[in-house]
């Protein structure tokens, strides 16, 4: 599956990214502190020219924050983004937005990305107009054209002039992959890019991706919720709890030994199809705290079958635990193979 | 009327070719097209299928709840000996509630945002049975919240207190507390955390085998019917395509719509299911549904008579209990003298 090289082409380093809490007049008033909410607090990760870099967690684990603060969509807290060598906060405005026809972004709700009132082929068009001023009418759509039949939306002149309303659900989503990739990006944000579409639709999208990945050596960040469909895509996946990286692996290795109790418990979690199979293990008490006041120490100890008194009192840090495999978590010996 | 029993398994509802109809600007459309099958007391069947082949429809027409410009055109559904289709408004009234009880995907359109948990639970108690005390309403809430992981301070929340799978548990727990016989669980997981999901199922078991409770788990995730069901339906284009023990559907489903439809469900074991099954084309339009089969155009299958006659949804041979809407299954009807 993979093409990964060993060439760094996105870098996180210590990314942290809080959000202010509004407070209320009498809050102001009263001087109270301004509260944040740690959506991003202290994650490093690295991704590969070539690779499927999957970021997987529960709602509120601070993975799409992390996607849209690696994409240069967001602005750190603290931390560094280096994108192929250059830190993205050395550069001007207009010398992001230049960058930023190399990365693209697709997004979960095909409906919410493509603009009502525009027709397909100037929907994907537009990225072209912005990102491309050089090119003339015939040349972007002429790009557009052949775009629209990479993905399959074929005959491409009979799509051209379609809107979003006219089309299913399928060719909406193969629409908006369209327009991310007809810049020609190295790099493409996949934030739940299938989570809504019907099973048998959602096999013919991953494939498309994959073999898209392939013909345009493009690279991904895969964000998801869901490690079933993780498998057939990603090469290395990092798994999120509270704004912190729990464990980063190559998926096989993540999956066949999940070495932090969180990953434990969320791979155990994931229904299989098949009732031969049925789960037995428990699941963990209590749901994802509230990321505003998160639990001192290891975020997760609170839930944690493994807690012991050191987990409350020291953040746990990323650990090289197994080749290529890291990990967060004071007593992740325990879980080796 | 007298308990109908089949076998060992006592029947709650029969559900007999039951038809809904959608009656729109380009036509009338066929949302549930004579769907019949049964539902066991004290089983859990999970109901299948891509968006728009009618299942959530299916749930809603159980409780009587199509709302114009959509109606239930034709059939019969039978609770518990009783034909709920011949009940006036009060009856219905008192049927929802009491005797099913509805979850939906989105807990916070269903419950009230100034209302405490408490009050929602009261009302409904009261609502049923008006001479209920508020005293004696809260003390069942109270012995039954606890067993549903709610702790009962959080009785006196308002509903944006709470997180998605407590919410969830608040919708059970106002099913529960009215000793419903049947809950109808709409897509009830999909918005959660597979964390808090995989809880809610467990919770869905446990009542299942504390109260001897019904469960249609109307759902497009086929994993999860899996993990809990004891039987699967498979809807097509607002039919049945499919319908038996899950185990046996899982193992050798009959249809080739199952078959794709089971081969195409992602699978976190590793070495299992390495390639995903492409299923080509869409589902039909309704307004204007296929020939014969809805699935023919879409089947690898096909035969000639598929897209002439319609097949039945019968026993396959030899299998109890297991029903297929299919030709590959059926005898020719007398005087077909295609193939």
């Amino acid at each position: 599956m993979s093409e990964a090289t060993n060439e760094v082409l996105l870098e996180l380093r210590d990314i942290k990214k809080w959000f202010p809490v509004q407070q209320g007049l009498l809050g102001q008033l009263l001087g109270r502190d301004q509260k944040h909410v740690r959506a991003v607090d202290g994650v490093s990760f690295a991704i590969r020219r070539g690779e499927v870099f999957g970021l997987a967690g529960e709602s509120g684990s601070g993975k799409t924050t992390t996607g849209r603060v690696a994409l240069g969509l967001e602005r750190p807290t603290a931390g560094q983004v280096i994108y192929d060598g250059t830190d993205l906060a050395s550069l001007s405005s207009e010398e992001l937005r230049r960058l930023r026809r190399r990365m693209q972004v697709i997004f979960q709700d095909p409906m919410a990305s493509l603009n009502p009132r525009m027709s397909l082929g100037r929907s994907i068009g537009y990225g072209l107009e912005i990102h491309a001023p050089e090119m003339d009418a015939d040349a972007r759509r002429d790009a557009v054209t052949a775009m629209l039949e990479r993905v399959g939306l074929a005959p491409a002149n009979f799509f051209y002039n379609k809107f979003p309303h006219q089309m299913s659900g399928g060719q909406r989503q193969r629409a908006v992959i369209a327009r991310a990739l007809v810049t020609e990006p190295d790099l493409v944000l996949a934030d739940e890019p299938i989570a809504m579409a019907d099973v048998s639709v959602r096999a013919l999208l991953l494939d498309l991706m994959n073999e898209l990945k392939r013909e345009m050596n493009l690279t991904y960040l895969f964000i998801t919720h869901d490690l079933a469909t993780a498998k057939y895509i990603c090469d290395r996946v990092g798994i999120m709890y509270l704004g912190m990286m729990a464990e980063v692996a190559e998926l096989r290795e993540l999956y066949t030994y999940p070495l932090h109790p969180y990953s434990q418990a969320l791979l155990a979690a994931v229904p299989v199809p098949n009732p031969h199979e049925r789960r037995t293990e428990a699941m963990p008490e209590g749901e994802i705290p509230n990321p505003i006041n998160p639990p001192s120490g290891c975020r997760f100890h609170p839930r944690c079958p493994m807690a012991q008194a050191r987990c409350a009192e020291e953040v746990p840090v990323m650990r090289e635990l197994r080749p290529e495999h890291q990990v967060a978590c004071h007593f992740a010996e325990s879980n080796l193979p | 009327m007298a308990m109908t029993t089949v076998g060992e398994k006592e029947l709650l509802v029969q559900v007999r070719d039951l038809s809904v109809t959608y009656h729109t600007r380009l036509g009338s459309l066929s949302a549930i097209d004579g769907v019949s099958f049964d539902l066991y007391k004290g089983e859990i069947l999970g109901l299948v299928g891509e968006s728009g082949c009618g299942k959530s429809t299916l749930g809603k027409a159980l409780m009587r709840m199509i709302a114009p410009p959509g109606e239930i055109s034709g059939g019969q559904i039978v609770f518990d000996g009783e034909d709920i289709m011949a009940y006036d408004d009060d009856q219905m009234r008192d049927f929802r509630g009491r005797r099913v009880s509805m979850i939906f995907q989105d807990p916070l359109t269903s419950l009230n945002p100034v209302q405490r948990v408490d009050q929602h639970v009261v009302e409904a108690i009261q609502v049923h049975e008006p001479k209920t005390p508020v005293q004696a309403a809260m003390e069942r809430v109270r012995a039954l919240i606890e067993g549903l992981g709610i702790r009962e301070n959080r009785l006196k929340d308002y509903p944006h207190q709470l997180s998605g799978g407590m919410r969830q548990r608040v919708m059970v727990g106002l099913g529960l507390v009215l000793n419903a016989d049947l809950i109808v669980a709409d897509e009830a997981t999909t918005s959660l955390d597979v964390i808090v999901e995989a809880k809610l199922l467990d919770e869905f078991k446990r009542l299942r085998d504390e109260y001897n409770l019904t469960i249609l788990m109307i759902t497009h995730n086929i994993a999860l019917v899996a993990q809990i069901a004891d039987r699967i339906g498979v809807m097509y284009a607002g039919q049945m395509a499919e319908i038996g023990d899950v185990t046996e559907v899982f193992d050798e489903p009959l249809h080739p719509y199952t078959d794709g439809l089971l081969r195409s469900v992602p699978n976190i074991k590793l070495d299992e299911r390495e390639e995903l099954y492409k299923m080509g084309g869409e589902p039909p339009n309704l307004t204007h549904p296929p020939s014969g089969c809805r699935f023919h155009p879409r089947c690898p299958q096909a035969m000639p008579i598929c897209s002439e006659l319609e097949p039945a949804l019968l026993e396959a041979k030899g299998r109890g209990g297991h029903l297929v809407h299919c030709w590959l299954h059926e005898p020719r009807p007398e005087g077909w003298e295609g193939e």
